[in-house]
């Protein structure tokens, strides 16, 4: 079974990984160069398989930050990463090949705060229609854009 | 890894061709000042019937008629968007039960004469809504139900949904209420079915309230 030590072992390996005080979640904040192998050591040898959620969060001069939320539904531990783009960025890397439930998640954040994420096979957005102009949940989206002809 | 690029960004068709909101007022405006649809036949056959001596008698006794008919059978499509819509259902249901007043739920627009926006409109929807609302035949009723329908309500400032339904279909009755309870939208079909039998002439556009609260 896989303890919240092991998981703290397994992330300390990575370069400028940061672990959170608590461990409901363990909440790891790390490169986003490191995004992707995170994810595949989280899954394939701690057994985090469970995707739960993606998002993001804008925080305006000091770039974006993903988030997202994987679960050991065996040990009942789950982890909370993070990683900050850095300013201007909008590329990260693409959670599909690894966790399957990332595919909708990733073209919603994509959808709502225009983060490019690379080697997702279907980068569409998933709610707003075709035709959107701009990425609403962006600090930077003004409040009442007009939307032709409704709005 | 290869990059999909994400799709092209269509440029937003109309907004901004038109000079101001009035006039894209006017290009949009699903009713005309004239009247529903109607032959200018029929027009100029009740014209003349009303001016003939005596002729008033018999177009107003047909208004009354043609108005008591249309306010006693006004069925509105079921169509449901948000929350509102379960007290549009409970409206529906045995305890208030609208079937008193000719009300009957229809599930097809075809056969149906008032529409309840019951809910949020997005800018999503509002093209089905539209397009829902297209395929009813003349003369047709719309109650705008709730805070949303009327002007966007809590989510106003939000950027999908849209300002109120009056920016897509002429609106007769507004209810008030996030959401309305039965009562409310009862009486609001109660104010709808006064503004139906005040329908101003024969096949004439309907008359805004002015006696009722």
């Amino acid at each position: 079974m896989v303890t919240v030590a092991d998981v703290r072992t397994r992330v300390s390996s990575f370069a400028g990984a940061q672990v959170g005080e608590g461990d409901s979640p363990i909440a790891i904040t790390i490169a986003p160069t490191d995004w992707l192998p995170l994810a595949v050591a989280l899954r394939r040898e701690l057994g985090f398989g469970f995707f739960s959620f993606m998002s993001a969060v804008d925080w305006k001069e000091d770039g974006l930050e993903v988030v997202a939320w994987v679960d050991n539904t065996d040990a009942r531990l789950s982890v909370l990463m993070k990683t900050r783009l850095g300013v201007g960025v909008t590329n990260c890397a693409s959670l599909v090949s690894e966790y399957r439930g990332a595919n909708w998640m990733e073209r919603e954040c994509f959808d709502m705060f225009g983060i490019r994420f690379e080697g997702h096979p279907d980068l569409r957005r998933i709610l707003l229609s075709d035709d959107w102009v701009g990425h609403p949940l962006l600090k930077s989206y003004d409040v009442d854009t007009p939307y032709p002809p409704y709005r | 890894m290869e990059i999909k690029p994400p799709i092209p960004v269509v440029p937003a068709p109309v907004w901004k061709d038109f000079k101001d909101l009035q006039e894209w007022q006017q290009l949009h405006q699903r009713r005309p000042e004239s009247g529903d649809k109607h032959s200018a036949a029929f027009e100029t056959l009740t014209e003349g019937l009303h001016q003939f001596p005596g002729g008033f008698v018999l177009t107003t006794v047909t208004d009354n008629f043609l108005n008591w008919a249309r306010k006693s059978s006004c069925w509105p499509v079921t169509f449901g968007l948000a929350c509102c819509a379960i007290e549009m259902m409970a409206t529906f249901a045995s305890r208030f039960d609208v079937e008193r007043l000719g009300m009957v739920p229809w599930a097809s627009p075809r056969h149906a004469d008032l529409m309840i926006i019951s809910g949020t409109v997005t800018i999503k929807m509002a093209p089905m809504l539209l397009r829902i609302y297209d395929q009813m035949p003349d003369p047709k009723w719309a109650v705008s139900m709730g805070s949303c329908a009327n002007s966007g309500g809590p989510f106003r400032h939000g950027y999908h949904v849209v300002k109120g339904v009056d920016r897509i279909i002429p609106v007769d009755v507004y209810v008030p209420g996030c959401p309305p309870p039965p009562e409310s939208l009862l009486n609001g079909l109660l104010l709808l079915q006064d503004q139906i039998a005040h329908f101003r002439q024969t096949g004439k556009k309907a008359a805004p309230t002015e006696k009722h609260d």
